[in-house]
């Protein structure tokens, strides 16, 4: 009895005694703090991520209660709605800003931009970048070696494993962690547009119409054909290189259809009406079909990566190889030059040799398409003469 | 275009561009080789049953490493980069050869599991992942744990074996009882310092063997592998502060030789606390760690309930590792 | 016992087989293409324009300020671009396009084999003929040696060091020139002490040339004030800090230059240049290149014009080996890996490496082991495992405190790795952003 009375007591007295210091430390060492900014941090989401260019979403929250108006100030994450709610608990008024998200402007995929080197140091695109041009001849795409994916908190992007090419998801928040991750500044945080449309420029080469197609067969040559084409005046030409204002865009899609080399992508729009000719195509034996797949990677894909529609001049280059006699020229050739290849560069390894022969044939049925058809065909530039070719229009 | 076709396979990339063809397996491997001496002695003094128990160890090691490495983190194992293997020996060495075989399995598990793979696998480890296991037995099954072989050559019998103390424990005993330690080894007790040296005493299968492990030392010195700063500052430091001890009074603390020849002094001091992972970086930090580990296991084996102090001072050790990298720097050049 | 540095240092495997090629005369290629900006700091103004004719040691750029040097034309033909082009990485560069018409050189220009010895320049002369002669540092940093040689105020120089010790493997051109141009280095080494005003020299030689070491003795001992110091092989002894400390022991303080210490470094090809500068008043239009390769089929050393392209200088080695998978610009230790074989030799250019497709190709990186192996080999005496994870943590002030300035990017550290972890080339991006941090804190 004694012991449990005792234990009791003594517990007591700590609990007390405790109870005491830890009211004079309280009382003694109080931090004076605006009470607002507790409510303002228990509104802003909480990831911490940085994407509003403080400390975390404490260092936001001091700063909104600071500033007299929510100027310049947004939380990424919470988008507009969250900064509302933030506004009116704190008796202000907060303007709309339409909701956006990261967008990749590269578009220089294993098939359009050939690579002519093999990087072989630290996986990061700043270490590449600080010393070399990377793999490709293009000086101001995509490194591929994913800084922007490392960058992400919000798993929105990730590395396609074919293109080589980060692809943003639903998932973005627009934190812009991922732009200053990018040491090309190839990503931009645009407007995620009516039904999450957008239309782009999916390039950053500044390079002279001439280098830059030879780099990348969908690089933008700065032709302003599409600032021509465009009636709201949203497109500037600046450095040989197209910028979509995405505030003063109104996604007519008129620059999709003059771009000659599909720099330009749409997205999330519904599929353009598909011609006759194209179910015939799909309907003919397997060598068409075959064809139809080497064609693929010159011409669809700029236009089509993300949606898989079919835009209109897709439709003419399939046209053009569904005579079958063409087709088996163009295999011919693909057989003449692979020898060639091989004596020219004397190339050792199996693995090694394969890679030339996708460009190869890429450029080789371009080749092979009719010159009078190539006048028609607006987007359609070959890649074998283009050196020849003065992109100033 | 033909320029272009020439330059395609040219591998780019920052400098340098050699590299002297070091690796984690040579390290490791080394190590393994290391331990040669000291593994053959325990065959000859233990027989069999050391056998035994390091090759269930290292099988079991190996087998949990694959496992979690698979299973659990979906990652490429790397059982074969020898860090599971030296696990497994150096686990073995710390165990008694007649222990049962099951209890060297737990073992296995909490070493590599508990000690190595929850931190995130080699080189993430705060603590020697052997001797998590080795003392995660010693604390669960202290019976097993401190029932030592009296070693009797090759032929020694698995089961049944004659049992003995080892000598830090008869020590210990003699503290407690009072009687002058300085008796036990003129009195016959305790064998003399040759049969320590040879090893040719009661304790764990690894352990016994001072001079293979010694032999181990100068192989690891030669290959580079490790620096002599761990080792020598242990040895240093246990000879000094026994010493010291000794000296005031020779009745209650036993002399220095005898403390750097018994129990884990020589196989913690060379194999276990010179661990990459869990020692600190640089000179000054591996001189701070061996003076740490060289007092608490002379406190420990002294004052300390139990008679054995080697693996508790090197994992209280491992435990300071991160806060020595950072306040002791490897002296700058300028 | 030789001396060397202190701490830290790796020995990689010397490959120096060329060490026996006399040094070859390459032929006038037909067109050079000559970078402006060839040197640290800002690139060469050009004076010339497309359709000019120029002849060899012509100027073609003027130095852009004061850290910056002149550029000559190395033949003599008609200027046909001054346009970019895509350097050794690939990224675009201003050069000068000249197509080759002839070898007229430009008068005054002494070619002739005879030596001159006699110094009659006064030190004004002599620091006005090298920024003239645009030269710069030609073990590989190519700092502009006019800069060098003047002391910034309250710092007096007390001793020169000629920097002969080549430690980065395969390279033989610093070696080959000390075995064949050993009087005029003694002689440029004389007019660099003239125009420091420094009454001693030194020239660092590693103890892997005995025969460069027994000639520049010779030659040496019959000059007052200039001394031969053999040097116990050890990478990275050609590092301006660490061969100071090999030579007189001092130590260049953290960020400092080895001024405070009073010493000034030059290469030995460096002292050669200002030699041809002063005594016979060619400027620095050709330099001498190692190009070799486990499978190069004839490994040599060649005198070539600056703008040559490297890919002629290939074929002259035999031309590209099949199995060739890597080509780097300089030495194994710090070269660049050469993205573009059209990029031209430039003054920096100390020699061509090709590796084979087994040689150039990183092994894949694992876990760090923490063996501190990169903590013991770093001659600066910092932490590379620590540098790399504050770099790709971006913590540009945690490197700082670390001393990632300190870092002189030699490369031991990836070097030795057991992990075959890239830690130089992260600490390398740490570093440039840390240098970024503090010029905007200065600002």
């Amino acid at each position: 009895m004694n012991t449990i009375l005792i234990t009791i007591v003594s517990l007591c007295a700590i609990g007390i005694v405790s109870a005491v210091i830890l009211y004079i430390v309280a009382q003694k060492f109080n931090v004076e703090e605006d009470p607002r900014i507790d409510t303002v941090e228990g509104l802003l989401p909480g990831a911490n991520c940085g994407g509003c260019g403080y400390p975390g979403c404490r260092g936001l929250a001091e700063a909104i209660v600071k500033a007299n108006d929510m100027e310049g100030l947004l939380c990424p994450v919470g988008g507009t709605a969250g900064m509302q709610k933030i506004a009116a608990a704190l008796g202000r008024e907060v303007s709309e800003a339409a909701p956006k998200i990261a967008v990749v402007r590269c578009n220089g995929s294993c098939d359009n931009r050939p690579r002519i080197n093999r990087y072989d140091g630290a996986p990061s695109c700043a270490v590449e970048h600080a010393l070399y041009a990377g793999e490709t001849a293009c000086i101001y795409g995509c490194l591929g070696c994913g800084d922007c994916v490392e960058a992400c908190v919000f798993d929105a992007i990730h590395m396609d494993e074919t293109t080589g090419l980060p692809v943003v998801n639903d998932k973005c928040v627009a934190c812009g962690a991922c732009v200053k991750a990018c040491p090309r500044s190839i990503i931009e945080l645009r407007n995620r547009g009516p039904k999450e449309r957008r239309i782009f420029v999916a390039c950053v080469n500044k390079e002279k119409g001439g280098t830059a197609r030879k780099a990348c067969s969908v690089a933008c040559i700065g032709c302003s054909k599409c600032a021509k084409a465009c009636t709201f005046e949203a497109i500037s030409i600046e450095n040989n290189l197209a910028y979509i204002d995405f505030t003063k865009c109104r996604l007519c899609r008129k620059c999709v259809g003059v771009c000659p080399t599909g720099a330009i992508q749409e997205i999330n729009f519904p599929a353009r009406k598909i011609t006759p000719e194209i179910q015939e195509t799909e309907n003919t034996p397997a060598v068409a079909a075959e064809a139809k797949e080497t064609v693929k990677p010159a011409a669809l894909t700029a236009e089509t990566a993300v949606t898989g529609t079919l835009v209109p001049t897709a439709v003419t280059v399939v046209k053009e190889v569904v005579v079958t006699e063409e087709v088996v020229t163009v295999e011919e050739e693909i057989v003449t030059v692979e020898e060639e290849i091989v004596t020219v560069e004397d190339v050792s390894a199996g693995e090694k040799a394969e890679e030339p022969e996708m460009t190869e044939e890429r450029e080789v049925v371009e080749e092979t398409i009719p010159e009078e058809e190539k006048k028609e065909v607006p987007r359609k530039v070959d890649l074998a003469t283009d050196e020849e070719i003065d992109f100033k229009i | 275009m033909l320029k272009m076709r020439a330059m395609k396979n040219r591998v780019i990339s920052p400098s340098p561009h050699v590299h002297s063809g070091d690796s984690i397996e040579k390290n490791m491997y080394g190590v393994l080789i290391a331990l040669i001496p000291a593994f053959i002695c325990s065959v000859l003094f233990f027989g069999l049953g050391a056998v035994l128990v390091t090759l269930t160890s290292v099988v079991a090691c190996l087998v949990f490493e694959y496992a979690i490495q698979q299973f659990l983190l979906r990652k490429r194992p790397t059982i074969f980069d020898g860090s599971a293997l030296i696990t497994g020996v150096l686990l073995a060495f710390n165990l008694p050869s007649n222990i049962p075989l099951w209890i060297v399995v737990i073992g296995a598990l909490v070493a590599i599991g508990i000690g190595k793979m929850s931190f995130g696998g080699l080189g993430f480890n705060i603590f020697n992942p052997a001797l998590v296991g080795r003392v995660y037995l010693l604390i669960s099954f202290p019976v097993q744990m401190t029932t030592w072989p009296v070693p009797a050559g090759v032929t020694t019998p698995l089961t049944d074996a004659a049992t003995g103390a080892t000598p830090l424990a008869l020590m210990k005993a003699a503290v407690n009882t009072g009687k002058p330690v300085s008796e036990l080894i003129s009195s016959g007790v305790v064998s003399g310092y040759r049969d320590l040296f040879l090893g040719n005493l009661g304790g764990s299968l690894g352990e016994v063997a001072a001079f293979a492990l010694l032999i181990g030392f100068v192989y690891l010195l030669f290959r580079k592998i490790i620096t002599w700063h761990i080792p020598v500052m242990i040895f240093v430091t246990v000879f000094v502060f026994a010493g010291i001890l000794h000296l005031a009074n020779p009745d209650l603390f036993i002399n220095p030789v005898f403390h750097l020849l018994t129990g884990g002094m020589m196989l913690g001091a060379i194999f276990m606390a010179t661990d990459y992972v869990t020692s600190p970086m640089s000179v000054k930090g591996m001189t701070v760690y061996g003076i740490g580990i060289g007092i608490l296991t002379v406190l420990i084996r002294q004052f300390g309930a139990y008679p054995e102090g080697m693996s508790f001072a090197i994992l209280i050790m491992n435990a300071l590792t991160p806060l020595l990298n950072r306040y002791f720097k490897p002296a700058r050049f300028a | 016992m030789l001396k060397t540095f202190k701490i830290g240092g790796v020995h990689p495997p010397e490959n120096k087989w060329t060490a026996d090629g006399k040094i070859e005369v390459l032929p006038v290629p037909e067109e050079v293409v000559i970078p402006l900006g060839q040197h640290i700091g800002a690139p060469a103004t050009p004076v010339v324009q497309k359709g000019d004719h120029v002849k060899a040691g012509q100027l073609i750029g003027e130095a852009a300020g004061f850290v910056s040097a002149a550029v000559h034309s190395s033949v003599s033909g008609t200027v046909t671009a001054v346009e970019e082009r895509p350097d050794a990485g690939g990224i675009p560069r201003p050069v000068v396009v000249i197509k080759v018409e002839g070898d007229e050189w430009m008068e005054g220009i002494n070619r002739s084999e005879r030596a001159e010895h006699n110094i009659t320049a006064s030190k004004e002369e002599i620091l006005k003929a090298i920024g003239a002669a645009g030269i710069v540092g030609m073990g590989g940093a190519a700092f502009p040696t006019r800069v060098k040689l003047s002391p910034p105020p309250g710092n007096t120089a007390e001793l020169l060091i000629i920097n002969g010790v080549e430690c980065e493997p395969y390279l033989t051109a610093d070696h080959r020139i000390m075995l064949e141009r050993a009087e005029d280095i003694v002689v440029g080494t004389m007019i660099l002490m003239k125009a420091l005003g420094v009454k001693k020299a030194v020239i660092g030689i590693e103890n892997n040339k005995p025969d460069a070491i027994g000639k520049l003795q010779g030659i040496a001992t019959k000059v007052l004030g200039v001394e031969i110091c053999p040097l116990k092989v050890k990478y990275p002894q050609g590092g301006e800090k660490q061969l100071i400390k090999a030579v007189t022991g001092k130590t260049v303080p953290s960020c400092g230059l080895p001024i405070a210490v009073g010493a000034v470094v030059q290469n030995v090809g460096t002292a050669l240049a200002v030699y041809e500068a002063v005594m016979k008043r060619k400027p620095l239009v050709e330099r001498i290149v190692t190009v070799t390769g486990t499978s190069v089929k004839k490994p040599g050393n060649f005198l070539c014009r600056i703008g040559t392209p490297i890919s002629r200088l290939i074929e002259a080695a035999g031309g590209l080996p099949a199995d060739s998978a890597k080509v780097i610009c300089g030495g194994p230790m710090m070269g660049r890996a050469m993205a573009n074989l059209d990029a031209p030799v430039t003054k920096g250019t100390s020699g061509i490496l090709i590796l084979s497709e087994k040689e150039a190709l990183r092994k894949p990186e694992s876990n760090c082991i923490r063996c501190s192996k990169c903590v013991s080999v770093c001659p600066m005496g910092l932490e590379p495992y620590l540098l790399m994870d504050l770099s790709r943590f971006q913590l540009p002030e945690r490197l700082e405190t670390e001393k990632v300035m300190d870092c002189i990017e030699c490369g031991s550290c990836s070097f030795t790795c057991p992990s075959h972890r890239p830690l130089l080339d992260y600490i390398r991006l740490g570093k440039g952003r840390t240098g970024v941090m503090i010029r905007n804190r200065k600002k």
